[in-house]
């Protein structure tokens, strides 16, 4: 019996021993040798992987970074959405370099064809995503540009930050977007776009992205852009272009001076987080849009 | 009169309900006001050559189609043109259009008008062939391909047969059947053209075998024409889509991704022949066509022809149609046709018919699990298996969609009527179509 | 006059639908069912019943309370599953025994892999399985069938072994066929059902009757059974007549055991089978030969279940590598 137990151990620790000495050395043989800064600025960054950077993850991400930083001492163009221009400055650091301070974009829903804007005139009886539904139709509105009300976007948000109203049928952007792009691609339409979150979180756009002449865009939804282009007349930055019959704000140049919402007359422009104007001013507004002049 | 054929595999046979089989064609009265769009053919739209305020004829050219896959638009009314603008079509895009007000019924001098039917050809093919494009002939069996462009055979390939399809397999569709019976001498003759312009000795016309009368009338007149042979086929669902058609008559099977040329023949619809025989023989261009109005909330289901632009509002108040009940009114068959977004719509080249729904059937069966049950592989005609297309369709994968040969799918539905689960099987796979189709355009751009 | 509704084409649908379907096995059991009740009295009736609301009321509880999902319990697929585990299990199993049968059939091999139509193997077969591997005496030792118009009873004893099971002893003992064949049931008793086995395996007739409705109904299709068939009939047939003393014939391994059942029923399992028609050849030739083969040299005297659960693992790869004739594909 003991001579059993002897040989037993015996036995078991040479092999371990053995396949201890060949274990190691078949990993010298097959190791990979990969840059350790990879991994140290990997630490660093959110961990999210959710694409936004445009790799595929944060790891893929870091590989980017060392690479760019080696070939061209820059990491310009680089930027993580989710960690923001901390994260940056801490692997500029890293790599002992300087980050560039990119301005925080956020999510914009360019559609206000809710449904008491844009009342629909046929039912949808099929799968409930946008991409079916725009491969159908025009949309039970009638507007072929405007949003479909399936919450294609919703589905495609990783980080909670987008949901479907169920009183307008129209997607809100919450504050915490991190401006990934993920909803921007999944809108079969385009109606999503990524702007500058902007000076005290203000914005001012258009909200709407029909391309049809201002008669029948106005027919199926109320306050639709018609191009008419009166806002493009009284903004003094020239920020803003009308181009097949809509306009387009361009956010590097517009300065937030509010010009033009005030001039739209279908109410198409939108002014996020602005303080309400005072009532003179509001009194001031509806005679300019019903044509009463002093 | 051979022993009944059909084609190969796959196929479904829903119910029939020719419900207006035995109404015989109707003239219908002249609307008030028309709306013709400019693009009512696949291909490029035609270029409107009117202005706003002229005064027009019946069969005036108000629109030229200029690119190679186009098609001529003439005016199906006479009156003074309204406006040339955008209006809603069938799938609620809006689209160019000319508005026309109908005033009085004056024809352009060059038609005949006689009643009589002029049997002698005399024009050449490379004529008849012209006169086609000029006339504004298309595919009248729904996809309105450019008629005179199938009669142009491709260099290196040869046409063997010219295949007329007088199947008509859609349930409910009548139009065919009724222009058989009623201008059965007259589909001959155009077919008689066709041949000749497209350079063949032989022609085939096949019918269902749900309309004997048909087929022995056409038989009887076929007589005079021994290059034509009519053939009885048995009923199933898709027999009127051209590479079944052609492997049901000749067992030939349309090599994938091609054309029937392939295989040496043509298929045009027997409308497309009765107007081709109008077109050639009496100088009359494509202003009306017979339109199939029917369904259950429909009390007198009829057959219609109707002048091209007509509103179809004004076809449903004919036919007495109880709109309250009416949940979903299709343009085309059941198992083919588009749901249309609003009754503002005008009939097109490619309306064979109007197709009500109450508003039960109208919703579809509530979806539930895919079970493996495989019913929709041994449907699909083309020999696809429509359980994984919808699959990867679902979940974005687009690579093995097109491994999967989704672009072959002719989209005839046949899967997702026989599903059990009640699962949109064809929804998925026209997303998928969709979607490969822009990676196969892409990639030949770069 | 209302909204209008748009969908995408085709407007009209069949009548046919899942619980069309579903409930359309279950009427086709039903022959089989009754002749059970008949020969295996009160016994099996219990054993049914226990089974089949077991079944509905495991599938019931999660996904009311665990899935907090939709209730599917009435298309009939928890119906069929109980009925299955019911004829695959022997008349005087203990209640309690086909409660945890029922139990891995539904919440293990079905409801935990996603419910209807995810379940990569036969949820009643692998209930079945479980329930030998655990509990082996109990499901091997079968109640005496009862006499038929009341004639003499097979033997005097209350449990008895199946044919198969006194078949593969006899011949592991080292008799031959002929001295075999006077101890196991004729052709004529084991067709009707006067044999010892599971609820469902006893009667062939019952069961082709079964069959033919289904056929009818185009519930099935014949590609599974009749490649099943062939192949059994094809392997046995060789060996039969290399070797009729050590061999059955090959009707004698169509009618006894599972095999009409496993044919039919079990192996036509639309879930856990190829999709396309040759690959249910592939299936049905591959479900015989693994039946034939356990059947003759394995541990096991049956190897109807053990050997459609291997072809259920191969489905996927079957799937994969036959596919449909495509129409008009250029062979290059």
């Amino acid at each position: 019996m003991d001579s059993i137990l002897i040989l037993a151990v015996v036995s078991l620790s040479t092999i371990g021993l053995v396949s201890a000495v060949v274990l190691y050395f078949v990993a010298q043989e097959f190791k990979v040798i990969e840059d350790p800064g990879i991994g140290i600025v990997e630490e660093s960054l959110p961990a999210a992987n959710c694409g936004g950077c445009g790799f595929a993850g944060c790891r893929n991400f870091a590989e980017a970074l060392v690479k760019k930083a080696e070939d061209e001492k820059s990491i310009e163009g680089l930027n993580c959405p989710v960690g923001g221009s901390d994260v940056m400055k801490k692997v500029a650091a890293i790599l002992g370099l300087v980050a560039s301070e990119a301005e925080p974009l956020i999510a914009v829903v360019r559609c206000n064809g809710s449904f008491g804007h844009a009342p629909a005139k046929v039912k949808y009886d099929g799968p409930g995503t946008c991409a079916f539904a725009h491969n159908l139709y025009a949309g039970t509105s009638g507007c072929a540009y405007g949003c479909l009300g399936l919450g294609d976007c919703v589905v495609s948000c990783n980080f909670d930050a987008i949901f479907m109203e169920p009183e307008t049928g129209l997607p809100v952007v919450k504050e915490n977007c991190i401006a990934c792009g993920a909803c921007v691609k999944a809108c079969p339409r385009g109606i999503i776009e990524l702007r500058t979150k902007g000076k005290k979180d203000r914005r001012i756009y258009v909200c709407c992205v029909n391309e049809e002449k201002g008669g029948p865009a106005r027919k199926n939804c109320s306050v639709a852009c018609i191009g008419c282009g009166k806002c493009v007349e009284v903004c003094p930055f020239e920020a803003i272009t009308l181009i097949e019959n809509l306009a387009y704000i361009d956010f590097d140049k517009c300065k937030l001076c509010r010009k033009c919402t005030p001039v739209c007359p279908t109410e198409a422009i939108h002014e996020i987080n602005f303080p309400s104007r005072k009532e003179k001013e509001a009194e001031e507004l509806s005679n300019k849009k019903t044509g009463c002049v002093h | 009169m051979c022993a009944l054929k059909t084609f190969r595999s796959g196929g479904v046979h829903p119910t029939e309900n020719k419900l207006s089989e035995e109404s015989s064609i109707e003239v219908f009265p002249l609307p008030r006001q028309v709306s013709i769009p400019v693009n009512q053919n696949l291909g490029a739209p035609g270029i409107p050559m009117v202005n706003k305020g002229d005064t027009v004829k019946v069969g005036q050219l108000i629109a030229k189609g200029e690119a190679f896959i186009s098609s001529n638009v003439h005016s199906s009314v006479s009156g003074k043109v309204l406006k040339i603008d955008d209006m809603i079509d069938q799938t609620g895009f809006r689209r160019k259009a000319v508005v026309i007000k109908v005033e009085g019924d004056e024809w352009e001098l060059s038609i005949d008008r006689s009643p009589g039917i002029r049997k002698e050809l005399t024009l050449a093919r490379e004529e008849i062939i012209k006169k086609i494009h000029d006339m504004g002939i298309v595919g009248m069996g729904g996809a309105t391909f450019p008629s005179h462009v199938k009669l142009m055979v491709p260099d290196g390939k040869k046409a063997e047969f010219l295949i007329i399809n007088g199947v008509e397999c859609e349930p409910y569709l009548t139009a065919d059947h009724r222009l058989m019976l009623e201008k059965g001498e007259e589909v001959l003759i155009g077919t008689m053209i066709l041949m000749k312009g497209l350079g063949v000795e032989k022609a085939i016309i096949g019918i269902e075998n749900n309309k004997p009368e048909a087929i022995r009338h056409m038989t009887e007149l076929s007589k005079q024409y021994p290059n034509i042979s009519i053939q009885a086929l048995k009923v199933r669902y898709p027999q009127g889509g051209e590479k079944q058609l052609i492997n049901a008559l000749l067992g030939r099977e349309v090599p994938s991704g091609k054309l029937p040329i392939e295989v040496g023949c043509v298929v045009n619809n027997v409308g497309t022949a009765f107007a081709v025989y109008e077109a050639v023989q009496k100088n009359k261009p494509l202003i009306e066509r017979i339109v199939t109005v029917t369904g259950k909330t429909v009390k007198k289901p009829s057959n219609f022809l109707v002048r091209i632009g007509t509103p179809v509002q004004e076809l449903l108040e004919r036919v007495q149609a109880d709109l309250e009940i009416t949940g979903k009114v299709v343009s085309g068959g059941p198992m083919m046709g588009k749901a249309l977004n609003s009754l503002e719509v005008p009939v097109v080249k490619g309306t064979s018919g109007l197709l009500l729904f109450t508003e039960v059937d109208s919703s579809r069966t509530e979806m539930k699990a895919c079970i493996r049950c495989g019913r929709c592989v041994r449907v699909c005609p083309m020999g696809l298996e429509p359980i994984l297309l919808a699959q990867y369709s679902e979940n974005n994968m687009w690579d093995m969609a097109e491994a999967n040969l989704v672009m072959d799918c002719m989209e005839c539905g046949s899967c997702h009527y026989t599903c059990p689960s009640g699962r949109p099987l064809l929804d998925y796979i026209r997303l998928g179509k969709n979607k490969v189709g822009q990676n196969i355009r892409n990639r030949g751009k770069k | 006059m209302g909204l209008l509704t748009v969908s995408g084409s085709p407007h009209i649908h069949t009548d046919q639908s899942v619980p069309k379907i579903m409930y359309g096995v279950v009427i086709a059991m039903i022959p089989a069912m009754l002749v059970s009740f008949y020969f295996f009295g009160l016994g099996a009736a219990k054993v049914m019943l226990v089974s089949v609301l077991a079944c509905l009321f495991f599938e019931w509880v999660i996904q009311k309370y665990l899935l907090k999902g939709t209730l599917t319990i009435n298309d009939g697929s928890a119906l069929v599953t109980g009925v299955l585990l019911a004829f695959n299990v022997p008349s005087n199993l203990p209640v309690w025994m086909t409660i945890v049968g029922a139990f891995v059939a539904i919440a293990i091999a079905k409801m935990s892999f996603g419910g209807l139509g995810k379940n990569p193997f036969n949820p009643a077969l692998v209930g079945r399985v479980f329930l030998l591997m655990s509990f082996p005496v109990d499901m091997t030792t079968w109640p005496v069938p009862k006499a038929i118009f009341g004639g003499t009873a097979v033997t005097d004893a209350i449990t008895g072994p199946t044919t198969l099971g006194i078949v593969k002893e006899g011949l592991r003992a080292g008799k031959t066929v002929s001295e075999l064949l006077p101890q196991i049931p004729d052709y004529a008793r084991e067709l009707l059902g006067n044999q010892g086995g599971s609820l469902g395996e006893v009667s062939a007739i019952a069961l082709l009757i079964g069959a033919l409705y289904m056929f009818y109904k185009k519930i099935i299709t014949w590609h599974i059974p009749v490649s099943y068939i062939l192949s059994v009939v094809v392997f046995a047939g060789i060996f039969w007549l290399i070797n009729p003393e050590r061999y059955l014939d090959p009707l004698f391994h169509l009618i006894t055991g599972g095999m009409m059942l496993g044919i039919f029923y079990m192996a036509t399992d639309m879930v856990s089978s190829p999709v396309n028609t040759r690959g249910m050849l592939i299936f049905g030739a591959g479900c015989g030969i693994l039946t034939m083969i356990i059947r003759l040299w394995g541990g096991y005297p049956e190897g109807v279940s053990f050997a459609i659960l291997i072809m259920n693992a191969f489905t996927p790869l079957i799937n994969r590598s036959f596919k449909p004739r495509r129409f008009g594909l250029v062979k290059n």
